[in-house]
Formats: structure tokens, C-alpha cells, sequence
């Protein structure tokens, strides 16, 4: 296995973004799965189908309507940047492209956890005088653990995997946004390189074989915790 | 405890309508399966929201949809033990106990943890996960949690139909304790009779969706003597048997009565179907049922063409069943002495 200086660049990168888009989905996926699951209200069907969109779109698409919206003279690139804040061409634009592709997963997930939660259980908490909130931290929560997990590992590697939208609002900048599979692309483009490209795809089966171990360990955990 | 109730649902097809006072600690609403009985626990206790009409406890509005009123269920302190114990199941049983205790406020904070625990005998329970724990068990925690909320009513929630005969009536003798010591007065909901006459003073009948009848347990098992499969039952709590020629010889009050299947040691609640039992107007010489009652007649009822013959034995009372032209025929009125018998067989154990 050979590994290059910019390699290593690009798996630590591809990390970083994989694990910060997880991150800061986390929360409005789970708001957005409660909403969907416990909440009554006009339009959830509309609601339903934006969060699935990324799943049917082609991920240039995608990549495609957040350029026109984060780029220059798209209208939030445009407010962003009378802040001095710029987006894209940034590894922070490869986050927002993979945080937008791994979405629906992540929420999709944590409702079928939510799903499965007894409705009587909420009612319970809520006669014995919790609050919604309460009864979403105490109740909801803790019993949509293993769909937040499920969602989390599916989401984190769905964007170590991101390609066709990170590569329209990231760019394949090395050592800037060039993420493990753009750097492929690259070494798949020149004959030379067969062993390099092949040297990255074996790390991506390390870290996708990684990501799957600790979801089994971590849901097993919880059910041992469970049972006790 | 007064319970007013003045309200309209509806769901679907379905309309919920009922009007009624209830006062009184131990309440039963009866009614068959779809009556619309745990539909009216979840708009008393506020888990749904009636289309309109008033519901108050105590004189406190909790519902009132002239005046824009709909307290939240977490702060009208009604708690309800549902038909599955619903006991939080990422929780042991001492944090399922304290999860309601720790959201009252201090000054509620009337039932105290360790006392519940010692009635309900729940300590050798407390650490373990609820996964581990029996039907009965779980119910025993159900009951602790919604108590240790401290509520101001409690609503039983058919809370007994999801366990077996035997562990239901272990159960029963926790359910009226509890109420009883920590003084929480409470709606029992169920559609067995017998149920309600173990649980229950009076009784709301509940018939598609409407306030049918307001009645006593007595009563109700009156009226449904005729239809019911095994007639008016006779409730019996006997204790502490002698064995006697391979049967038990139980005290019931100055009687004996010997029955066959009572093996248990200390007390044991029997049923005796009013159907059971046979009446004579003198005193047969010979019989093969074991039991054989002098009795004097108390009262007679109607229930649908089949005679209630209430008979005093030594000052106790059974409801014995039979139809109009044999009671006719032994010309059997108020006050006439009896003889009745009873096969020993004819007990049946409830636990």
C-alpha cells in the first residue's frame, strides 16, 4: 500500500467532513423526524418529500442547486459574502454537499426508530406530569437511540462516498477539498496510478468495515444495557 | 372526589357522548370492548382533546371548550395504569417507580417511595430491568409508578385483562390496598363483572359511546344474571381450611361449606354460580351434594324471565337462580325458609 502525502490529506479530510456533516445533521434530523412521527400539522406531506428529494435527485443535480444558491451570485453565497463568509470551494462546502445527499438516510432512520416507540409510553409520561420536552428527552430520545446510530453510520458513510455534488461546490482541490473518492477519480483518470488509486480504495474498505463494526458493537451495547 | 362530565367526541363513525356526576372513591366504568371506555380515560385524563363540552374535578375546570379551557394531561395530576404495564423499558424498575415522584411538585409529594414499596412488595425488584419481570410484576410497577405521582385520581385502564385468571386476582387485593391506605380515590375500567364487584361501589355503564346506566355492582349483576353464561356470580373469600374426607371444609361465617378444589393454604376467593345451586322446600333425605344450607328467602328479582332468589344462610348471603314456574311451583315468596344445596365441585377458585 502505497500512500502519498496528499493522501493522507484526503483521508483525513474526507473524515473530517464525513464526521462534522454527521455532526451538525444529528440534531435537525431528529427535529425533523419528531415532527414527521409525533406532530400533526398542515403540509407534512410537502415536508415529507423535500427531506427524501436528495435520495431520487442525481447528486450533480444536487450539487448544481447549491452552487446556484452558495456560489457568487446565488442569493445566500451573496448575503454570506457581504459577512466575508465563502463557502464555496472550501471543505466546508464539501460538508454542506454531503450533509444534503446524507440527510433523508439519517432522518429516515431515526423515524423508524421513532416508529417503533409504544404511543402508550408518551402517553404514560405524559400523565405522570412530563412535559414535551421532557417526555422527548427522557422518552423519545433514549428510545430512538438505535435508529440516531443506524442513521449516524449509514449517513457517515454515505458521505465518506459523496461525490458528484462535492465535486460541483467543493471542486477537486488537493489538499484543499479533495476528498478519498475525488482523489480516485483522479488516479482512475491516469494508467499510471492503478496501484495509488488502489491503495485508497482499500483504505475506504478499512474505514467502511470500521464505521460497520462499531454500529454492530455500539447496538449491542444498547441492547445488553437493555436487558440488564 | 366529584367527576363532572359533559362531553362530545367524535372519531370517525364513532360518537362519544357522555354526561354524568361521579363522586366517590372506587368507581367502575363498564362497558363492552368499543363502548368508547378508554376513549373517555384519554379525555379525562387529557391525552385527547373533546370537540366540546366541560369536564371538572373537584370543582377545577380541566376541560372547557366554551371558555378556551384544555388543561395539559401533565398538569391535571390523573394517572392511569393501562391494560399493558407501559413501564418505560430503558428504565429499571426504581427509575420506572420514581419517574412521576420526581415531576410532582414537593408540596404533592403526599405518598412516600418507601411505603409504597413495602406494600406493593416491591423491593427485591427495584434494581432489576423491566424486561425481567413477570405480567404480574410489571402491573405491580405500573400501579407503584402512577401512585408515587401522587394523583388526585387515578384511572385504571382495564389494568387486569392482559394477565391470567390466577395472577389477576393477586393482583386485585394490591390495586384496592393501595388505594385504600394512600387514600386516591379512582375509575376502574373494565368489562368484567366480576372485576367490578371486586373493585367498585357504583358503576357507570357505557353503551356505544353514551351514558347508559348509573348503577351498583349488585345491581348490574342482577340485571345481567339471565344473559350472562354463568348467571349472577356468587363472590366468597374463605380462609384457613381443614381437610375433611379429601375435601376442604372452608368456615363461612356460622356455616361450613366443603369444597373440592380449594387446596390453597390461608385465604382464596371462590366464585359460585347462582346456577350451582339447587333449592328445596323441605329437606331432601338423601344427596349427593356435599353442601346442604338451611336458608331463609330475603328478596326476589326479575331478570329476564329468570328468578333471583337472595337467601340468608346464617347471615350470609347468596343469590341463587332459577325460573319462573319452579319458583311458582315451591311457591317460594320472601321470607320462606329454604333448603339449598351446593356440590362441592360447584366452587370454583379465583386466587
Amino acid at each position: 500500500m502505497r500512500l502519498t502525502p496528499e493522501d493522507i490529506i484526503a483521508i483525513g479530510l474526507s473524515m473530517k467532513v464525513a464526521l462534522t456533516a454527521t455532526a451538525l445533521s444529528l440534531p435537525l434530523g431528529f427535529a425533523v423526524a419528531w415532527l414527521i412521527v409525533f406532530k400533526p400539522f398542515r403540509g407534512k406531506v410537502l415536508l415529507e418529500v423535500f427531506v427524501n428529494l436528495p435520495l431520487t435527485l442525481p447528486p450533480v443535480v444536487i450539487g448544481y442547486f447549491l452552487l446556484l444558491t452558495l456560489g457568487k451570485n446565488g442569493w445566500l453565497g451573496h448575503l454570506l459574502a457581504e459577512s466575508g463568509i465563502r463557502l464555496i470551494f472550501t471543505w466546508k462546502a464539501a460538508v454542506i454537499a454531503s450533509a444534503t445527499v446524507g440527510f433523508p438516510l439519517l432522518v429516515r432512520s431515526i423515524r423508524l426508530g421513532m416508529e417503533s416507540i409504544d404511543r402508550q409510553l408518551i402517553a404514560a409520561s405524559r400523565s405522570l406530569g412530563a412535559h414535551w420536552y421532557d417526555t422527548l428527552l427522557t422518552i423519545i430520545l433514549p428510545l430512538s437511540l438505535r435508529g440516531i446510530l443506524a442513521g449516524s453510520s449509514l449517513m457517515f458513510a454515505r458521505s465518506l462516498g459523496e461525490f458528484g455534488a462535492t465535486i460541483i461546490v467543493a471542486g477537486n482541490i488537493p489538499g484543499v477539498t479533495q476528498t478519498i473518492p475525488l482523489a480516485i477519480y483522479d488516479y482512475a483518470s491516469s494508467p499510471s496510478s492503478t496501484t495509488m488509486a488502489l491503495s485508497l480504495c482499500l483504505v475506504s474498505v478499512i474505514i467502511s468495515v470500521t464505521v460497520l463494526f462499531l454500529h454492530e458493537l455500539l447496538s449491542r451495547k444498547l441492547d445488553r444495557s437493555r436487558a440488564l | 372526589m366529584k367527576l363532572h362530565i359533559d362531553i362530545e367526541k367524535k372519531l370517525g363513525d364513532f360518537c362519544l357522548q357522555v354526561k354524568t356526576d361521579i363522586s366517590g372513591e372506587r368507581t367502575g366504568i363498564f362497558g363492552e370492548s368499543g363502548s368508547g371506555k378508554s376513549t373517555l380515560v384519554h379525555l379525562i385524563s387529557g391525552l385527547m382533546v373533546p370537540d366540546k363540552g366541560v369536564i371538572t374535578l373537584d370543582g377545577e375546570e380541566l376541560f372547557c371548550s366554551r371558555k378556551k379551557i384544555n388543561l395539559a394531561s401533565e398538569r391535571r395530576r390523573i394517572d392511569i395504569v393501562f391494560q399493558q404495564a407501559m413501564l418505560f423499558p430503558h428504565m429499571n424498575v426504581k427509575a420506572n417507580l420514581l419517574y412521576g415522584y420526581k415531576r410532582c411538585r414537593p408540596d404533592n409529594r403526599r405518598i412516600k417511595a418507601d411505603a409504597l414499596v413495602d406494600l406493593l412488595q416491591l423491593q427485591p425488584l427495584l434494581e432489576r430491568g423491566v424486561d425481567n419481570l413477570s405480567g404480574g410484576e410489571k402491573q405491580r410497577v405500573a400501579l407503584g409508578r402512577a401512585v408515587l405521582a401522587n394523583p388526585r385520581l387515578l384511572l385504571m385502564d382495564e389494568p387486569l385483562s392482559a394477565l391470567d385468571d390466577t395472577l389477576r386476582f393477586q393482583i386485585i387485593p394490591y390495586l384496592r390496598s393501595v388505594s385504600e391506605k394512600f387514600g386516591i380515590p379512582y375509575l376502574f375500567i373494565s368489562h368484567s363483572l366480576t372485576e367490578m364487584q371486586l373493585m367498585t361501589d357504583h358503576i357507570l355503564e357505557i353503551k356505544n359511546g353514551r351514558s347508559f346506566d348509573e348503577t351498583t355492582p349488585e345491581q348490574l349483576a342482577r340485571n345481567r344474571m339471565a344473559q350472562s353464561p354463568n348467571g349472577y356470580l356468587n363472590l366468597l373469600r374463605l380462609s384457613s381450611p381443614r381437610h375433611e374426607n379429601g375435601l376442604c371444609a372452608y368456615r363461612w361465617g356460622k356455616n361450613t361449606l366443603l369444597v373440592s378444589t380449594g387446596e390453597q393454604a390461608g385465604e382464596a376467593l371462590f366464585e359460585l354460580s347462582s346456577r350451582e345451586i339447587i333449592l328445596f322446600k323441605k329437606h331432601p333425605e338423601a344427596i349427593s351434594a356435599r353442601n346442604l344450607l338451611e336458608c331463609r328467602v330475603t328478596e326476589m328479582f326479575e331478570s329476564d324471565g329468570r328468578i333471583g332468589v337472595v337467601l340468608l344462610v346464617n347471615g350470609e348471603k347468596l343469590v341463587a337462580e332459577i325460573v319462573r314456574s319452579a319458583a311458582d311451583e315451591l311457591n317460594i315468596t320472601p321470607r320462606s325458609t329454604l333448603f339449598a344445596a351446593i356440590k362441592a365441585s360447584s366452587f370454583r377458585v379465583l386466587g
